[in-house]
């Protein structure tokens, strides 16, 4: 089947962190320092990225200002031709290596919100005196002008801080603001009785970025993530499987999203034995989902399948235990009332604690 | 705010936005914080033009004069171009 070129490439280049946010989007299965692909290897694959058609790369992690190498793995990028980007806790980003990213060309930061006090977002990110040190980096962002996104990843306990994290968007100088409401694989599935929002938070955070919107055209522009347990009608996974996006996982193997290590049956190829081009074109993981060919009913027949393509496969994958079938988020999904049980009994239980991120094991 | 521009006002591409060409799939994109927008001709011949020197009035007149269309019809088209590309915060107009 033909696929067009890959658009972006996520590049998580270590799963090291020092936060330990309970929605992680890093595998429940960490992998440890030794793992990780080294400095020549990673500028070799941002080569063949390019070459393949990438145009925007995304340098993650985990927290990528772990990774010693990162001035020299972004100078490497940037030689490639490739729009680069750093998404970062802001952790570990001094005010040298910050002048020393800037002078390797770096092209944007888009720096994580956890909260919008100390005590909320430190106890969110799992560590303490986080907030203070990510408002430094932010001023010292600022100052040098460099082009800044905040991520707000959002969830029950900081929803109702929406209108005071759209001010300090502003205030930060950023221009772009991603509300990203939790989605729920890995570790926050382990955590949704205590991240999944209500239906009144949903529908207030949904009016207030409307307004946001209006009131702030032309000075902060948004990208909304609403929490799909209460849509209609599901996300387009990755715009399509296999279809604008890559993900490659700190150990070298290339993945089509970033939760596809939870679909157990695909087995996902590495940079160390295959080019990306090979992967992306011809690997069976990356030709599993793509196109509609596969689509089960009653998405085969609907209406929206160009435009969802059956929404989610980890979410098919978590929810309804097959990873080709309809995501329940979907109400026409015959497994919707998975959805509907869950939200029920999430937000019965809502006491307790996070299950935080763990740190990755270390080998001795 | 309207983010219409006047014939004075100076359009620039922010740090963080810039036209590529695209190598693989070939034409231009113009890139910006974590997208990419594949342009037609028309928006590549109003980004080209975009120098943070020239205002939006001389911009509308060299293509009028380029293209050998009608000024009002040219404006129009620009317009509501630069305005889209406002509302996403991929262009500024010079303070």
């Amino acid at each position: 089947m033909s696929a067009p070129p890959p658009i972006a490439m996520l590049a998580e280049l270590t799963h090291r962190c020092p936060l330990a946010c309970p929605y992680c989007s890093n595998p429940v299965a960490l992998l440890g320092k030794d793992a990780e692909l080294d400095t020549d290897t990673w500028l070799d694959v941002f080569r063949q990225a390019a070459d393949l058609g990438v145009l925007q790369l995304h340098l993650s992690g985990g927290e990528p200002a772990s990774r010693p190498d990162l001035v020299d793995l972004t100078a490497g990028a940037v030689q490639a031709g490739l729009y680069t980007n750093l998404i970062t806790s802001g952790i570990g980003l001094t005010p040298k290596r910050l002048d020393a990213l800037e002078a390797a060309g770096l092209d944007h930061i888009q720096l994580s919100m956890q909260g919008t006090t100390a005590a909320l977002a430190d106890w969110i990110g799992g560590y303490k005196g986080g907030f203070d040190r990510k408002m430094k980096v932010a001023a010292e962002i600022k100052e040098r002008g460099i082009p800044l996104t905040l991520n707000a990843v959002m969830h029950r306990h900081n929803l109702d801080d929406l209108e005071r994290t759209i001010e300090m968007a502003v205030d930060l100088g950023a221009r772009r603001l991603e509300v990203a409401c939790v989605q729920f694989h890995g570790w926050a599935t382990k955590n949704r009785g205590m991240l999944l929002p209500t239906r009144e938070q949903t529908l207030a955070a949904k009016r207030i970025v409307a307004e946001a919107q209006v009131r702030l055209r032309g000075v902060l522009a948004f990208d909304f993530v609403p929490p799909d347990y209460y849509a209609d009608f599901p996300k387009a996974c990755m715009g399509g499987w296999g279809s604008a996006g890559l993900n490659v996982v700190p150990d070298g193997r290339v993945l089509p999203c970033h939760a596809a290590e939870s679909i157990p049956h695909l087995e996902f190829e590495t940079v160390r034995a295959r080019s990306l081009k090979e992967i992306w074109y011809d690997s069976a993981a990356f030709n599993a989902y793509r196109g509609t060919d596969w689509l089960p009913e009653p998405c085969a027949g609907c209406e929206r399948k160009e435009i969802d393509f059956g929404g989610c496969r980890c979410q098919a994958m978590a929810l309804a235990g097959d990873a080709a079938a309809t995501d329940p988020v979907c109400r026409k999904s015959p497994m919707h009332g998975v959805v509907t049980q869950l939200l029920a009994d999430s937000l019965a239980e809502q006491v307790g604690d996070f299950t935080y991120r763990a740190a990755p094991a270390r080998q001795v | 705010m309207t983010l219409d521009l006047a014939a004075e006002d100076v359009p620039y591409l922010p740090r963080g936005v810039r036209l590529t060409t695209d190598r693989v799939r070939g034409g231009t994109v113009l890139l910006a914080p974590e997208k990419a927008v594949t342009l037609d001709a028309i928006g590549e011949a109003i980004l080209s033009r975009v120098t943070g020197a020239a205002s939006f009035g001389e911009i509308v007149a060299d293509l009028a004069a380029t293209y050998d269309a009608p000024v009002d019809q040219i404006q129009g088209d620009v317009q509501t171009f630069m305005v889209g590309l406002r509302a996403r915060v991929f262009l500024l107009v010079k303070p």
